[in-house]
């Protein structure tokens, strides 16, 4: 899966540090690739395992991890847009391996999509399972010895970033994108001072993209 | 923990992973969605990605304050440059690691 390789670049180290840091909290190779093929959710795991280490509750877990993997709702709700009529079963398959990564890079190629460069639901789902293998392998491998990787090498850790930012650019397709990136942008980074973890996304972009819609039916054609 | 609470723990935090990615998407394929929810849709990745990246690139620290210093912004300028220029996600992120690996000796 020649679209899956800048996903699995960026899954490899965060994969390995996150298998690391869930040894040191007592989980074995094979709990943590367990987590990883029931959850597959990168940030959400990191803070579940750190939650279990200092002994919390599985239910306070659970919740989090709920509030942590809401953003998706919105994920898949763009991307449902592109798949009507599908088979349900394909559907249920794909909606699986959504996360922040396989989501933009899906509806960037469903966009793009025309007789010299396919898309389709299929290759949608084979996206999803190659990362999602990556995802498995790389965090029970870091469980079984990721400690002799140096974590720093060759500027891995920036893999997501750079991947986000061309994702970023991939949606910007008029004004109005620009506009409501930036508007979102401003809005995310207040909101990241006060709450702790991730849980500015989804208020951040829910928000953003509102803002966005009222500019752009307040100024008619002019941000369209 | 024993072996079936980890395993209770992580059914649970994998089934409520797995609702909000799995419910828009059963539900809205089914029928066309009127059009303002199109619209509002349509702006949403543009949002995301740019919640996602703002505090990346503009904070540092826990809790996280407002830092306009950080490597991670700098590395970012040139990262937006060739990504502008090439649409080439492979060669953007290959190119983002290279800058990123090299500002590393610099701080």
């Amino acid at each position: 899966m020649a679209a899956a390789w800048p996903i699995s670049l960026g899954y490899i180290p965060i994969g390995l540090a996150f298998g690391v840091l869930a040894q040191k909290a007592g989980l074995t190779s094979v709990e943590i690739g367990l987590m990883s093929l029931l959850v597959f959710a990168g940030s959400a795991q990191f803070i579940a395992v750190s939650m279990l280490s200092s002994g919390i509750a599985a239910v306070s877990i659970v919740l989090t991890t709920f509030v942590v993997n809401l953003r998706h709702l919105l994920m898949s709700s763009s991307l449902a847009v592109h798949f009507t009529g599908e088979n349900r079963l394909k559907l249920t398959l794909f909606a699986y391996g959504i996360t922040d990564e396989s989501f933009a890079v899906n509806l960037a190629r469903l966009r793009e999509r025309s007789p010299a460069r396919p898309w389709d639901l299929n290759r949608s789902i084979a996206l999803n399972q190659t990362a999602n293998l990556v995802w498995i392998a790389s965090t029970a491998a870091g469980g079984y010895g990721g400690q002799f990787i140096p974590e720093k090498a060759f500027g891995i850790e920036y893999a997501l970033i750079a991947m986000f930012i061309c994702l970023l650019i991939y949606q910007l397709r008029a004004r109005i994108h620009i506009v409501t990136a930036l508007i979102t942008a401003l809005i995310a980074l207040m909101l990241s001072l006060i709450l702790p973890g991730n849980g500015y996304i989804v208020p951040a972009s829910v928000l953003g993209a509102t803002i966005g819609l009222i500019l752009k039916h307040r100024t008619g054609k002019a941000l369209s | 923990m024993n072996d079936l609470d980890y395993l209770a723990l992580i059914a649970g935090m994998g089934l409520v992973t797995f609702l909000p990615r799995w419910m828009p998407i059963l539900f809205l394929a089914r029928r066309k969605p009127p059009e303002i929810l199109v619209e509002w849709l349509d702006l949403i990745p543009a949002a995301i990605l740019s919640a996602l990246l703002a505090p990346a690139l503009f904070t540092a620290g826990t809790p996280r304050r407002i830092d306009f210093t950080t490597p991670e912004l700098l590395v970012a300028v040139p990262t937006f440059l060739v990504a502008i220029k090439t649409k080439s996600l492979g060669g953007t992120v290959l190119a983002g690691m290279a800058l990123y690996w090299m500002a590393g000796w610099l701080w």
